[in-house]
């Protein structure tokens, strides 16, 4: 931490970049927030521990009309979301300078507290994590906190970046479509009620919307009058329902699957199995494909080949 | 808000037999916007149009519906209809309630019911309607045709003749193309040179014509009947306007070691060469590559012979910029490259050559000329053996997977020409399947079999061996037989798949013409449009877009021509305004819609935009109305619905689906 | 529950004009007689149609959507109908995913001259519908539990 700060303050003082774009520190170790820095003093908030899970490649469409460069921080998986917004013209890569940062997986208060764990006070981000709480002190393993995004990591390999700082550790130990596959093997009423159980916990606070790195839409079509989708008060309208199923189908093929949108959904809803279905689907039936592994790349949904599985392979068995 | 008027069709009993005509009537009144309704026998017929007119003056209408037949019988005649009554026309919408309503329903309340449904959906769609107005563009009266083979020729030839010009850019040193290194032409054996060569000094002399040859296309901008194209015109070394073409030049050169393009390498050519006699213009080129004065500075040979002081080593590339209104691509053919099929020993022995080389084997101007010997020894061939579909019909990577089409016919021609001309000389051919459609084609196939005893075995030849001895041992199988076979050959001849010619995709990609897997430029329709690109203004001559003979390609080059000629003709193009458009405010600038535009339509510029207060410079698409056909794949790829489709919007589409499910 | 006879679902098909609504005409001057359940919308290829329509068309209450385009390698735009198996491939298989009967989504691939066929096509589906019964699961997704 204490290199890529030094670094970071030292571009900030020569001028190659005119602001970072990293992690203010919280209250707390595990509540670090993105942020930008524009001099020496504000950089004595800067942080980066194992708790800076948030995606900031979304950070830079606002930073790249700024005068002047701006450093970016990215975690080997954020890389990929900023090439993807590249492939789209949507950033500017003249316009940042990427420090490539080492990640060891990222931790979530929540899944200290999944793990059993009540009346937090403090936490640390070393392994195992060492809790203090109303009730004593105690500890968590490392990997019980992780975000489960990181159980299924895309590897620890920058696809762009201008230097590299800290080392980075594997943490891959599950399959990253298992969650989806148990759910394809569901009975369709079991996957009915599993997706109208979950959905119903839908407040539409957007949260999930705003932090989406794919959903850069200066105006998102649920908030224009393009489809007639914006009827916000009529509990019965069109994207209560299908909410979710659209958003996910535009960022189908474009989504890098950071997890970001279930890592913020307020109500713990497993929003990235919708992505990951598609990308499980693509991958079946288009081959492998991942979004920002290649800023040239033809997407699955902007390209075809004239022998693609027609549609009835869905009402044939599904695709799995 | 609209004022619809609704007018609804009996057509005679067709649509009045099954449908209660008068309920619809009745129930399109009470829809919003809806200020009119009627019904009449034949709303297509006069009586019927004018009394649509009249409620349009009558009730001040701006939209209409006619629930009528289907809109691909009528909806051009309502148009017309409501643009002669002042209204704009695409303000008329149809609701199909005979083609697919009362046709096909049996029960009245039954269909009756869904033609109000059908009314319904057309009229939420009229509410939603714009006025629409067809663009008009420029049309520059001259063509472009990039490839100086038979097929740009006679495309040229074609559109010249109709009064336009026409510019051919050729990239080799001389017009002729692949026809002009063949022998003979079947099913005829006219010699190919005599019809070809003719035929090129006409394109040559035609005053509407002006020929580029050792050019290539290098930029394409703009769209149909405004394209602005730079050719390259790579430098020559020789000045045109001086040669006369004399050949002292060639004949003096002392770098006579190049392999002969045109020769397929079996020959070799001098630094400054003409590619073959006959060439047009006969006007030498110096192989800066082999040249010795360029690699070297020292010789300066022909310069010093040249009395016409044509020579100029210091000539460099020139760019010629020109305006067209329409481009033909006839880049045409090559063969395939060998080096897969180890099997039939072409790179290891020089008496295994491909159909096109046996061509140039037996030209009087080829490398033997016209004897027909072994390239190893000279030694007359004594059995020889043809090899069908060597790269064709291919199931693995190494060849292509579609027929070359040609093959068939020209191995018949090579065995009856051998055995016409050296009777004592055994001709096999492995083939498997012999196709030989096209007129007097299968007749000319059986003359091989029959009058000049061609000996046709069905199957695949696995393997060639050279011997020791200097002959090819050749080892097949008979299918008919259902046995293998061995022998030895003197000679043997591929008959080399054919492929699209080297840097068609650059051409396509320039073009924005699209292209299939196999480099072959795809046809607007492969049924209907098969002369044309789906890219408008842009059309297809000869192999460029699929395998072809001679005829073939004539006949595909003449429709090519007809096809600019018709565009040409024209003072104005009217475009079809139901073309995509994309909102500023709401576009990201992504370039999703361009990747699925089979236009090219798409482009994106920086502008500066008032987003509700903030300005600032964005990347956002725009259409080009002469390009787009209106197809709507772009409006599906955009995830912010900022392009929409004018005439099929999503507002519009939502409001039929809303209204059906009402 | 038996198959309710009365049952009369509501189902939209998108047909491209250039193909499928002439096959649709075709049906309809053959005199191959569909269901009147059957209500069709015309747009100008298979790839203008957005899975916010058929959404939209099941959240408004019909019980089935089939989508009608020109054979792969037809289309009136050459590549627009490969765009939309895609789109359609990708969305039936969320749809089912997410536990929705799959047999309510349909691509079908109709040319103009296959006028029996839209028929029968039509017929089929309409079969297929009446056999599912109301759709309720794309209705409620979210609202009740």
């Amino acid at each position: 931490m204490q290199e890529l700060k030094a670094r970071a303050l030292e571009l900030l003082k020569n001028g190659t970049v005119q602001r970072v774009l990293g992690w203010r520190i919280g209250e707390n170790t595990y509540d670090p927030e993105p942020a930008f820095f524009d001099s020496e003093e504000a950089m004595k908030d800067f942080v980066y521990n194992n708790f800076c899970a948030a995606n900031l490649s979304k950070y830079m469409i606002e930073a790249c009309k700024l005068e002047g460069k701006t450093l970016v921080c990215l975690k080997p998986c954020d890389s990929y979301s900023f090439n993807q917004l590249l492939s789209e013209h949507r950033i500017d890569r003249e316009k940042a300078y990427i420090i490539g940062v080492g990640c060891k997986g990222k931790l979530s208060i929540e899944k200290v507290s999944q793990a059993g764990v009540k009346g937090i006070l403090s936490v640390t981000d070393t392994d195992p994590l060492q809790v203090t709480t109303l009730y004593g002190d105690t500890t968590v393993a490392y990997k019980d906190a992780m975000l489960s995004r990181c159980h299924v990591c895309k590897g620890k390999d920058h696809v762009v970046y201008d230097e590299l700082i800290g080392e980075s550790e594997d943490t891959v130990d599950a399959d990253r479509f298992a969650e989806v596959a148990a759910i394809e093997a569901m009975s369709p009423e079991e996957k009915f009620a599993f997706f109208q159980a979950e959905l119903s916990k839908c407040i539409r606070c957007n949260a999930c919307r705003n932090v989406c790195p794919a959903c850069s839409c200066r105006k998102c079509v649920f908030d224009s009058n393009k489809f007639d989708s914006t009827q916000k008060a009529n509990v019965d309208s069109f994207e209560e329902k299908m909410f979710h199923i659209i958003r996910a189908f535009h960022v189908a093929g474009r989504c890098t699957d950071c997890g970001e949108c279930s890592r913020v959904c307020p109500q713990g809803i497993p929003l990235h199995l919708f992505n990951r279905k598609f990308i499980k689907d693509i991958n079946n039936l288009y081959g492998e494909y991942q979004a920002g592994a290649d800023v040239e790349a033809k997407g699955p949904l902007t390209s075809f080949t004239t022998e693609d599985a027609e549609p009835s392979v869905v009402s044939q068995g599904g695709i799995r | 808000m609209q004022r619809i008027g609704v007018f609804v069709c009996h057509c005679g009993s067709n649509i009045a037999a099954t449908v209660d005509v008068h309920k619809v009537v009745e129930l399109a009144r009470l829809e919003p916007g809806v200020v009119h309704a009627e019904d009449y026998q034949y709303m297509c017929s006069e009586a019927g149009q004018a009394k649509i007119g009249a409620a349009i003056k009558e009730h001040q209408l701006t939209g209409l519906v006619v629930c009528s037949c289907s809109p691909r019988m009528h909806e051009a005649t309502f148009r017309k209809c409501a643009q002669k009554y002042g209204l704009n026309p695409y303000m008329v919408e149809i609701a199909n309630i005979r083609e697919h309503c009362s046709w096909i329903h049996k029960d009245m309340q039954e269909a009756t019911e869904k033609a109000v449904i059908l009314a319904r959906a057309a009229i939420a769609k009229v509410n939603l309607n714009t006025p629409l107005q067809a663009g008009e563009s420029r049309v520059t009266k001259r063509a472009l045709v990039i490839g100086g083979g038979i097929a740009g020729i006679q495309t040229a030839l074609d559109i010249a003749d109709a009064g336009y010009e026409v510019d051919i850019v050729e990239k080799t040193p001389s017009i002729g193309g692949r026809m002009s290194q063949l022998d003979k032409t079947f099913p005829t054996l006219d010699c190919s040179a005599c019809i070809l060569t003719p035929k090129m000094v006409d394109a040559a002399g035609h005053e509407k014509i002006k020929i580029y040859t050792y050019s290539e296309v290098e930029k394409v901008s703009g769209f149909v009947g405004d394209f602005t194209v730079d050719i390259r015109k790579k430098a020559r070394s020789v000045d045109a306007d001086k040669c006369t073409g004399c050949g002292v030049c060639q004949e003096k050169c002392p770098s006579k070691k190049t392999l002969s393009e045109f020769n397929r390498g079996l020959g070799t050519r001098s630094a400054i060469y003409t590619p073959f006699a006959q060439a047009i213009p006969n006007v030498p080129v110096i192989d800066r590559d082999a040249c010795i004065k360029f690699k070297t500075g020292k010789c300066g040979v022909c310069e010093k012979v040249c009395q016409a002081g044509a020579i100029n080593y210091a000539q460099q590339d020139e760019i010629i910029t020109e305006k067209y209104g329409a481009i033909v691509v006839a880049t045409g053919f090559d063969t395939i490259k060998l080096d897969k099929y180890d099997e039939y020993a072409y790179s290891q022995s020089k008496d295994v050559i491909t159909s096109l080389e046996l061509e140039r084997v037996m030209n009087a101007a080829g490398p033997t000329k016209g004897h027909l010997e072994r390239l190893s020894d000279g030694k007359a061939p004594k059995e020889i053996v043809f090899i069908q579909c060597v790269g064709s019909r291919c199931s693995d990577d190494r060849g292509k997977p579609y027929c070359s089409k040609i093959c068939c016919m020209y191995t018949a021609k090579h065995a009856m020409l051998i055995r016409d001309k050296y009777p004592d000389v055994n001709v096999t051919v492995f083939y498997i399947d012999v196709r030989t459609p096209g007129k007097n084609f299968d007749e000319f196939y059986r003359r091989a079999v029959e009058e000049y005893g061609v000996n046709y075995i069905k199957g695949q030849v696995g393997k060639v061996a050279p011997q020791p001895d200097g002959s090819l041992l050749v080892q097949g199988v008979d299918l008919l037989d259902n046995k293998q076979i061995k022998m030895k050959a003197d000679m043997v001849v591929l008959a080399t798949a054919i492929e699209p010619n080297q840097g068609v995709r650059n051409i396509a990609t320039m073009l924005t013409a699209s292209i299939d897997t196999n480099n072959f430029l795809t046809e607007a329709h492969p049924k209907l449009r098969p002369v044309e690109s789906p890219t408008a203004g842009v059309f297809l001559s000869g192999v460029c877009q699929g395998p072809k003979d001679i005829p073939e390609t004539v006949s595909q080059a003449g429709a090519a021509a007809v096809k600019v000629i018709g565009l040409l003709a024209k003072d104005k193009l009217t475009t079809n305004p139901c073309t995509a458009k994309a909102d500023e405010l709401l576009c990201n600038g992504c370039s999703n819609c361009a990747k699925v535009c089979p236009y090219g339509a798409i482009t994106y510029e920086t502008c500066l935009v008032n987003d509700h207060g903030i300005r600032e410079e964005r990347r956002i698409a725009k259409v080009n109305n002469a390009l787009c056909q209106g197809c709507g794949a772009c409006t599906v790829t955009c995830p912010s619905g900022a392009m929409d489709l004018q005439g099929f919007s999503n507002k519009q589409l939502l409001a039929e689906v809303d209204a059906i499910c009402r | 529950m038996s198959v309710n006879e009365e049952f009369r679902p509501k189902i939209v098909a998108f047909c491209c004009n250039w193909c499928s609504y002439a096959g649709a005409d075709l049906a309809g001057s053959s005199r191959l007689a569909y269901p009147a359940d059957v209500k069709i919308i015309r747009v100008p290829c298979s790839c203008r149609v957005n899975p916010m329509f058929i959404l939209r068309a099941f959240e408004k209450g019909a019980d089935g959507v089939i989508l009608c385009g020109c054979h792969p390698g037809d289309c009136h735009y050459s590549t627009g109908n490969y765009y939309a198996r895609r789109r359609m491939t990708l969305l039936f298989s969320m749809l089912d995913f997410m536990g929705v009967e799959n047999g309510r989504t349909r691509v079908e691939w109709v040319s103009a001259a296959e006028g029996v066929k839209f028929s029968t096509v039509m017929n089929d589906f309409v079969e297929k519908i009446r056999s599912l019964g109301e759709n309720v699961r794309l209705g409620d997704l979210r609202c009740k539990n």
